[in-house]
């Protein structure tokens, strides 16, 4: 066997292999619907400290008061009925160290999505989230004995609320969007992680987000804290198997990057065609740090996502590279935010988006620099790939630069796959999905070289699985 | 059954219009058959009609390799059964390097499960670059895309030696390559001339068929084969042109509805 089939082999995640629940049995559920009572649950349950669940009290109230953004934003939203999702569902085990201890059936929802062998493969950590709580939690004993933590946020509130306190909630504010309010109520999970000054993880740490129960919603909030000239690469995955009802997957994720540090966060998705994913990601950046978004969103009913950074010291440096698949059915509205706030910041954005039969993609970005600072750079570049005559795209490009002394520069095209160029490689005797999967593949190539080897195998594989179904 | 690509009495259109009327001509196993004939009088249609392009529609007629329908068959098994058609104008595939683009069409030959060699694969296709002076450094650029016209010959002619077809349609592969282009292609033709292939050469110039010596010479005008002769009817072809065969043929014409 050659090494690319080894590695597919290793990491392979598809929606196949993902469609399949074990049969309900929780020790802790919060019941259907959304009220003061359900986040009392929640914070009883993880025996949170006051201030969490005042917090969280707080963040239901902002909720509750803020309209549904439909003004923009998919009318698709008003199909979300709060009041019949499940917020909370937990075995109530605390995640353990080894798969051994993990209970059998969650184990094996892992095992089949291949977790722990990718962990002796090539990761330095792992996180594995079933619903509402990690069931595992893992971290090279080298990396930790330099002082890394990574932890899921339960026990990083816990445990180490002096690092993350400080940063719980500042980057992206309870209030910023009703997606971020709702998650702030009620996040279980996801993961805390907090690199030292000056160390530098060689290996991605992962998790992985799976949802298992029917009309389900998954809040999960991460925080990854970067000190001083430290660097850190953190994947994740997701999938749900396909339900008849809408599943919610709302998350809150704030990275901060201190002088000097590098995060780069990957994130491939594959959401069943019944989830909704609406998830805040946003990143604040200090002197000449580095944050990199790389995305890719395949999947999902409806995914609203736009990574920003938040650039505040000077030098700093943003980018989100985007990929997005909307099949049939499905709308991916991505993109990103940039907001330079210090001098000699730049971002860089690059976003191929590909629309499949009646799928719909949209581009969202907005680049802001303010007329105060001197020698802003940005860069947005964003492509649409058409497949089908009746597949949708939609640019909104955002740009205010005011004061004339930054440097920007924006691209945009839409292309379609030609019907001569499909026919020139069935005359090599590809058949219809396989020419189409090798056309996509060719249009995101050069963006999934941005990808770890791992991932850009997996990558191609989702790309081929959704070709070959919305073909078949 | 006869190792032939065999094609009887096809009438094809395009956009509504008639432009194959009724056409015949045998390619056996084996032979190289050169058909040349005016822009236009449907040559390139005949081709894309072999290898199924939907935009031409068959109206009447068969076509058949070594006695399977061909015409029964979708493009892409027309392909994997042993038909291939070296394109006058091969299109661009962005972003899919020519090594993804061939070893892609190799494993789709393969049974499900069988995992194609890489090692041996490269190995293979070096060698056939080699032969047809295709830089190494090319594998890794996109399928024609900002290929010089004589570039996108060559890579044609690469394809088809990496796929071995039973039959091969090479249209005006010629046009657009230099002299020692041409005598490189040619030569890269000839050494997969073999006695279980047949190929089909279309072409507007002899010089050609200097170097791919044909069995056998077609003339095609107005959708219809009007003469066919040995190789030496290319030479009179290029002396001559085409008006004399036109002639011919009209008389021939009248003299049967006389
Ligand atoms: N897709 C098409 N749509 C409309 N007309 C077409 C199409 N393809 C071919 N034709 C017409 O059919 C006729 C035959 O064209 P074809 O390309 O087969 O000629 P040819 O013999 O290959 O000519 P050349 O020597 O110039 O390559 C021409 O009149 C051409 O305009
Ligand atoms: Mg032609």
């Amino acid at each position: 066997m050659n090494q690319d089939t080894a590695t597919a082999e290793a990491v392979n995640i598809n929606q196949d292999v993902g469609d399949f629940s074990f049969p309900e049995d929780y020790a802790y559920d919060a019941g259907t619907g959304l009220s003061e009572k359900t986040v009392e649950y929640i914070s009883g349950v993880k025996k949170e400290e006051k201030w969490i669940l005042d917090f969280r009290k707080k963040a239901l109230k902002i909720f509750e008061g803020k309209p549904l953004p439909t003004h923009w934003a998919s009318k698709d939203l008003e199909n979300i009925i709060f009041n019949d999702i499940r917020y909370y569902l937990a075995k109530g085990q605390q995640p353990t160290r080894s798969w051994d201890e993990v209970p059998d059936d969650v184990k094996e929802t892992f095992e089949r999505l291949g977790i722990p062998e990718k962990e002796r493969k090539f990761l330095a950590g792992v996180e594995a989230q079933f619903d509402s709580e990690a069931a595992y939690s893992n971290v090279k004993v080298e990396l930790e004995k330099e002082g890394v933590i990574f932890v899921n946020s339960t026990e990083g509130l816990r445990e180490h609320p002096e690092i993350f306190r400080k940063w719980f909630g500042k980057v992206i504010p309870t209030g910023d969007n009703k997606y971020s309010a709702l998650n702030s109520a009620v996040f279980s999970g996801g993961s805390f992680i907090y690199v030292p000054p000056g160390v530098k993880v060689k290996h991605p740490l992962q998790a992985y987000f799976r949802i298992n129960a029917e009309n389900f919603g998954q809040f999960e909030r991460t925080l990854i804290i970067v000190d001083e000239g430290a660097e850190v690469t953190y994947m994740e995955g997701c999938t749900a198997p396909k339900f008849e009802t809408a599943t919610l997957h709302s998350a809150v994720v704030e990275l901060v990057a201190m002088p000097n540090a590098k995060i780069q966060y990957i994130t491939v998705q594959n959401w069943s065609a019944n989830v909704f994913n609406l998830v805040t990601k946003r990143a604040v950046a200090y002197e000449n740090a580095e944050v990199r978004w790389i995305d890719c969103n395949i999947g999902s009913r409806l995914t609203m996502k736009y990574p920003g950074v938040v650039l505040k010291g000077r030098k700093a440096r943003g980018e989100v590279i985007s990929i997005a698949l909307a099949n049939d059915g499905q709308h991916q509205d991505t993109g990103a935010k940039m907001i330079h706030a210090a001098d000699e910041t730049t971002s860089n954005v690059i976003s191929k988006s590909i629309s499949v039969g009646t799928g719909r993609s949209t581009y969202r970005g907005m680049v802001h620099i303010p007329k105060h600072l001197k020698g802003c750079r940005n860069n947005t570049e964003c492509d649409a790939l058409l497949i089908n005559a009746n597949s949708r795209t939609d640019t909104y490009p955002a740009i205010t630069v005011k004061g004339n002394q930054h440097v920007t520069q924006h691209e945009a095209s839409v292309s379609q796959v030609s019907e001569e160029q499909i026919f020139y490689m069935k005359q090599r005797g590809l058949n219809e999905a396989e020419a189409m999967s090798l056309s996509v593949n060719g249009f995101v190539n050069d963006l999934v070289r941005e990808f770890p080897m791992e991932y850009s195998v997996e990558l191609k594989r989702l790309i081929d699985l959704e070709m070959e179904n919305s073909v078949g | 059954m006869s190792q032939v690509l065999s094609i009887k009495n096809l009438k094809a259109s395009v956009a509504g219009q008639e432009i194959l009327k009724g056409l015949n001509l045998e390619v056996p196993q084996g032979e190289v058959h050169a058909i040349m004939g005016p822009n236009g009088s449907g040559k390139s249609t005949l081709a894309k009609v072999l290898a199924g392009h939907e935009d031409y529609e068959v109206i009447s007629g068969e076509a058949s390799m070594d006695g399977e329908d061909l015409l029964a068959m979708e493009i892409d098994e027309r392909s994997r059964a042993g038909f291939f058609l070296a394109f006058q104008y091969p299109h661009e595939i962005p972003g899919v390097s020519i090594a993804n683009f061939i070893r892609a069409a190799r494993q789709a030959r393969l049974g499900k499960g069988d995992e194609l060699d890489a090692v041996a694969f490269y190995k293979e296709m070096y060698g056939k670059m080699d032969e047809l002076k295709i830089d190494r450094s090319f594998t890794g650029r996109s399928v024609n895309e900002g290929f010089s016209g004589g570039e996108k010959k060559r890579l044609e002619i690469l394809q088809m030696m990496m796929l071995e077809p039973k039959y091969a349609v090479l249209d005006e592969t010629d046009s657009g390559l230099d002299i020692d282009a041409l005598k490189i292609v040619a030569a890269g033709v000839n050494a997969m001339r073999s006695p279980q292939r047949g190929f089909l050469v279309i072409t507007h110039y002899q010089r050609l068929l200097d170097y791919i010596v044909p069995d056998v010479v077609h003339v095609l005008y107005k959708g219809k084969i009007i003469k066919t002769g040995g190789k030496d009817l290319a030479l009179e072809l290029e002396e001559k042109g085409y008006d004399w065969v036109i002639q011919e043929f009209a008389d021939k014409e009248v003299a049967v509805e006389a």
